[in-house]
């Protein structure tokens, strides 16, 4: 009896230290957003100063207001070229997910396959998607297509990569204790496997997720008649440079939600993960 | 009865300089029900011996029986617990003991019912909706045994279960596996390399020495049962334990060398 008070009490002091660490985390993470939020407000405010200060002309470095009024100015048409873009980056993202995990579960299921296919997959992987894009176009034609197919390419290494050195973290003990229940490889891979990868997975996504973004504008670049890259491309040519400012924020806001979506189904979907 | 037979095993191993023998001519019988504890400095071979035990690996030459008969796939009868307690971190501490149920196809309902009985056995009720990482280590080894128990193996092998564990929380639990062998009894091979730990809990040391990793000396133990803390200092418990010492450090073990 004794013994188990001892126990209890020893217990719930460290479960104490626990929770007060965790408040202090969220307190200095509130500070850290705070910094970051002054750190960018003092910038922006530089930034129009010394535009102003210097007198540098609109089409070559507009001021943060001149950006703002283009915003507002062109707001529809960014909103339309905006959702295209975040359209082509998503399916682009979403095709990526649906080859690369079934991939990388059969790389590490077959020696063979992990052999043959890493090697090339590290070829392709050199390959700069800048380069490829102009082909793209040649094989599957103008509109939505070359794009996709360029974020796809682009978040296709760090998934398949950050799935399969996931499903190879089991610890080298858990997968004696099912070899020795004789599980299926099917039971270990929904039961063991895939939930042990799932961490690793989420890094994979959250890096493949701001490069589909990049992806999107470099199709765009090549060859379209809209999305963001495409509106950045015309209004830089001809010199409204406050439009093609606005163009790069909007990149910038979806780029930024896009990360903080996925870290956000992160959370649901695994809330065991290590807090970052 | 004999529960384990075990003659002439042999496990080598390729390297690069050649053959490494990591254990060599092994002969051990484990009656029904008796608690052995596999003690000797680490690469003694008294894993490797566990595992061959659990048909874990394949041994290189030499008999194994379970009840009499050799095995080739690892037995449903056999729990096993590691150093580490390598829980599931995304399932709940009772969804953790009830894994090896949900592989083996066993009954629900009934599962259900040994799984709470096992936590309630090792001081956890209450714990059950818990998490892992909400655990402090102890406590996780605790489920770990827990989990090893729920299909209610007839064999228990632990490799160093209490190993990482701090000097108090090593010795409760050690009293604590006693109290659960004493009810629902088992035959359990336990290997450690605390020679104190090692006599305090079994019926019959297996001391071991290495290079190559072998049976040095076996020590039957007298002491009576249930075993208490203050048994340490008997001068019987250190004739013992100068025993084992001497072969397991020494390798003057039976004579040979």
């Amino acid at each position: 009896m004794t013994a188990q008070l001892i126990r209890g009490a020893t217990e719930t002091s460290d479960e104490a230290a626990e929770s007060s660490e965790s408040a202090e985390s969220s307190e200095s993470s509130a500070r850290a957003i705070l910094g970051a939020t002054l750190t960018f407000a003092a910038l922006v405010a530089l930034w129009e100063l010394l535009v102003r200060a210097f007198n540098i002309p609109g089409w070559l470095l507009p001021a943060p207001s001149a950006i703002a009024m283009a915003l507002a100015e062109w707001r529809d048409e960014l909103v339309r070229h905006s959702l295209v873009t975040l359209y082509e980056t998503l399916l682009g993202f979403a095709l990526s997910i649906a080859v690369s995990i079934p991939l990388a579960a059969a790389v590490v299921h077959s020696a063979i396959l992990r052999n043959t296919i890493y090697p090339i997959l590290l070829a392709f992987q050199s390959v700069p998607k800048v380069a490829i894009a102009p082909l793209l176009l040649l094989w599957i034609g103008f509109g939505v297509g070359p794009k996709i197919a360029v974020v796809f390419l682009v978040c296709f290494f760090p998934i398949v990569v950050a799935t399969a050195t996931g499903l190879s973290a089991v610890p080298a003990p858990l997968m004696e204790l099912i070899r020795s229940l004789s599980a299926g490889t099917m039971q270990t891979f929904i039961k063991i496997r895939f939930p042990t990868a799932m961490p690793y997975i989420f890094v994979g996504l959250k890096v493949a997720i701001t490069l589909a973004v990049i992806g999107a504008v470099i199709g765009e670049f090549v060859g379209s008649e809209d999305g963001l890259g495409y509106l950045i491309l015309v209004s830089t040519s001809q010199s409204r440079t406050p439009l093609a400012f606005a163009a790069l924020v909007l990149l910038t806001i979806i780029s930024i939600v896009l990360y903080y979506g996925v870290a956000f189904i992160e959370r649901i979907a695994v809330p065991w993960a290590p807090k970052n | 009865m004999d529960k384990i037979r075990i003659e002439g095993l042999e496990k080598t191993y390729a390297s690069k300089g050649g053959r490494v023998t990591a254990l060599a001519q092994v002969n051990l019988t484990i009656r029904q029900n008796e608690f052995i504890t596999l003690v000797g400095p680490s690469g003694c071979g008294k894993s490797t011996l566990l595992k061959l035990i659990g048909v874990l690996i394949r041994p290189s030459r030499g008999l194994l029986l379970h009840d009499g008969v050799a095995l080739t796939h690892p037995p449903r009868d056999v729990g096993i617990v590691f150093q580490e307690p390598v829980l599931l971190e995304w399932r709940s501490v009772l969804d953790n003991v009830l894994l090896p149920a949900e592989i083996l196809g066993l009954d629900k309902t009934k599962a259900h019912a040994r799984a709470m009985h096992l936590l309630d056995l090792v001081g956890l009720a209450g714990f059950e909706r818990r998490f892992p990482r909400e655990l402090s280590g102890g406590m996780q080894q605790r489920v770990s045994i827990c989990r090893a128990l729920i299909h209610n193996p007839s064999v228990l092998l632990m490799d160093e279960p209490f190993a990482a564990l701090d000097a108090m929380t090593r010795e409760e639990l050690g009293f604590e596996l006693m109290r659960i062998w004493d009810t629902d009894k088992k035959t359990v091979i336990f290997v450690t390399h605390n020679v104190t730990e090692a006599i305090l809990l079994a019926d019959r040391v297996v001391a071991m020495s290495r290079r190559p990793g072998r049976i040095a000396k076996i020590v039957d133990i007298a002491l009576p049962r249930p075993r208490t803390i203050d048994m340490e200092f008997s001068p019987q418990f250190k004739s013992y334990s100068d025993q084992i010492r001497a072969v397991i450090y020494h390798g003057e073990g039976d004579g040979r060398r």
